[in-house]
């Protein structure tokens, strides 16, 4: 049932590439939420409903493990860090529209160390008593103008060997410039506050999307 | 644990969400008042609490006796985090899409009102000045004291008789019906200022594609953000055109091509002939906005564009007619 391949040395434990309805996808296991394909304790992970299956299915490596802490920023409704949820350890879910957050709350509700916070990320200091310092990542996907200066800001968090995974969206910041200009941009913001390790596009699976993990300076 | 007042960047263990408020206790008495902080009162310290930075909280919820052991930290957080997260939503929703409803309503409610009084004002104010017909009367305003034939002119008229010194008892109520007729329509652009700052907050994609009142409508017509979320394009194209509508059903009329959408600039400036068209259009791209609203709240500024794109495609078809 499980087919290994070399981009399996960047997976997690806890993530892996397993065969649904005869389609190969990445899966974590725990509880359903959307409605996505399961085998057993395994859901399916599908890249085009979220932009982190879209880093990991392009190969980049994350240096997400087993059990890391991790903030995620702009959790929405919860289909990704549900997933984040599923194999790590504890993950705080920042999400600032209350919409989502109903949706996201079922997804709390069977994953025992997944805690919602319905906070700006643009104000840290409204959840600096909540979340704890030295996560392991800082998982974020705004997709709002603004993004590096949330990443900056966010970057107390981490632990100096933490990692930043970052989805950028270009269309986010400006709807008229070309993506690339949008991204050279954000780029150069980071470096401000971030060593970047590795990027890539987020094609096919999102448009005008950048993925990006960065270290702390 | 509550007397360590380093500031600036750096945590104290009272920055916590689960430290105990007031005076600093003694560290057996720690546990007992932690838990006499009581559910409710850990959720509110997460929703309402700060830090200039955060800490090592686990740690620090062991050392200062609010946790047995890590296990127990986070089930108590997760306790804490769900409670908080769902009573913010609660607060929230109450707070959007139905008080956007109910202002809009008002707004409405209050412009008619005005509009209905002014007419009687000018009636009534019309008659009573001119039978008097002395210049004094009818001077300093000349134009609004001539009988108003639209509803902003009227409520004008209405606003020119408020500021006379009525001469009589008669006088006297015209002028004070006109007061009421000047307060009411200052009412009605009040909630209409309400409406265009919170649509946004509320339906931020909605809101930019259909503008504020558009939007506030449609969810009023609705019943919600939510319930025009749930309903098909072909629902929202004719809402608030349910009186023709139902002619259409009973076999009496042509099927409406438009309801309140009518007064989008898309729709009731393309060219008649497309108008069809145009509405469902509009429709299409509005329902997708609602939906993003009420799934997910994300802004979504390429949905305009593809709007401006086919609207531009549309009436392009009549070289360029009816703009
Ligand atoms: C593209 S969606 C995230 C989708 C989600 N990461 C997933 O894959 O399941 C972006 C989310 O970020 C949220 N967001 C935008 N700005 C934010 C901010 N300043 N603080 C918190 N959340 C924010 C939006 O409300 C939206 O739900």
């Amino acid at each position: 049932m499980v087919t290994v391949s070399d981009a399996d040395t960047t997976l997690p434990d806890g993530v892996q590439r397993r065969t649904f309805e005869g389609k190969e996808s990445l899966a974590t296991r725990g509880e359903p939420v959307y409605g996505e394909p399961t085998d057993g304790s395994w859901r399916a992970w599908d890249p085009h409903r979220s932009k982190l299956a879209a880093t990991i299915e392009s190969g980049l490596d994350t240096g997400l493990a087993a059990d890391d802490t991790v903030l995620y920023l702009g959790a929405a409704n919860g289909t990704t860090v549900g997933h984040v949820a599923d194999f790590a350890g504890r993950t705080y879910a920042v999400e600032f529209a209350p919409r989502p957050v109903r949706d996201l709350l079922d997804v709390c509700e069977t994953r025992p160390r997944l805690f919602p916070l319905l906070k700006d990320a643009r104000e840290p200091a409204t959840y600096a008593h909540v979340v704890e310092s030295n996560v392991d990542a800082v998982v974020q996907d705004v997709a709002t103008r603004g993004q590096a200066a949330v990443a900056a800001r966010n970057a107390q968090f981490l632990a100096d060997d933490g990692r930043l995974v970052l989805a950028i969206k270009a269309r986010s910041e400006d709807v008229a410039r070309e993506p690339q200009a949008v991204f050279e941009d954000v780029r150069a913001e980071l470096r401000e506050t971030f060593e970047i390790l590795a990027e890539t596009r987020l094609e096919p699976f999102h448009d005008d999307h950048l993925a990006l993990v960065a270290r702390p300076r | 644990m509550t007397d360590d007042t380093a500031d600036d960047d750096t945590a104290t263990a009272s920055d916590a969400w689960f430290a105990a408020e007031g005076a600093a206790s003694a560290e057996t008495e720690d546990l007992a008042e932690g838990a006499a902080l009581g559910a409710d009162d850990l959720a509110r310290r997460v929703r309402e609490g700060s830090a200039p930075a955060p800490d090592d909280w686990p740690t620090v919820a062991v050392e200062t006796g609010f946790a047995d052991d890590e296990t127990d930290y986070e089930s108590a957080l997760r306790e804490a985090t769900l409670a908080a997260a769902r009573a913010t939503v609660r607060e929230r929703e109450r707070a959007d899409d139905q008080q956007l409803i109910h202002a809009i309503r008002a707004a409405d409610d209050a412009r008619r009102t005005a509009n209905e009084l002014a007419e009687r004002v000018a009636e009534w104010g019309g008659s009573l000045f001119e039978l008097d017909g002395g210049p004094d009367h009818a001077g300093d305003e000349p134009e609004a004291a001539t009988a108003p034939d639209t509803a902003d002119a009227g409520v004008a008229y209405a606003r020119s008789l408020a500021d006379r010194d009525p001469d009589g008892p008669t006088e006297a109520h015209v002028v004070s019906l006109a007061k009421r007729v000047a307060t009411l329509a200052d009412e009605a652009d009040r909630l209409e200022a309400y409406v265009e700052d919170h649509a946004p907050v509320v339906a931020p994609n909605l809101a930019a594609m259909a503008g504020a009142t558009l939007a506030a409508r449609l969810c009023s017509l609705a019943g919600g953000l939510e319930q025009l979320a749930k309903k098909p394009s072909g629902t929202l194209q004719v809402l608030g055109a349910e009186d023709a509508l139902f002619a259409h059903l009973r076999g009496d009329a042509p099927s409406p091509k438009h309801g309140v959408i009518y007064t989008h600039d898309y729709v009731r400036n393309t060219h008649p002939a497309e108008g069809g068209s145009a509405a469902r259009a509009l429709a299409g791209k509005l329902t997708i906005a609602a939906r993003v609203d009420h799934y997910s709240g994300d802004r979504r500024p390429e949905l305009e564009e593809e709007l401006d794109d086919r609207m531009a495609t549309i009436r392009a078809r009549r070289g360029g007619d009816g703009e």
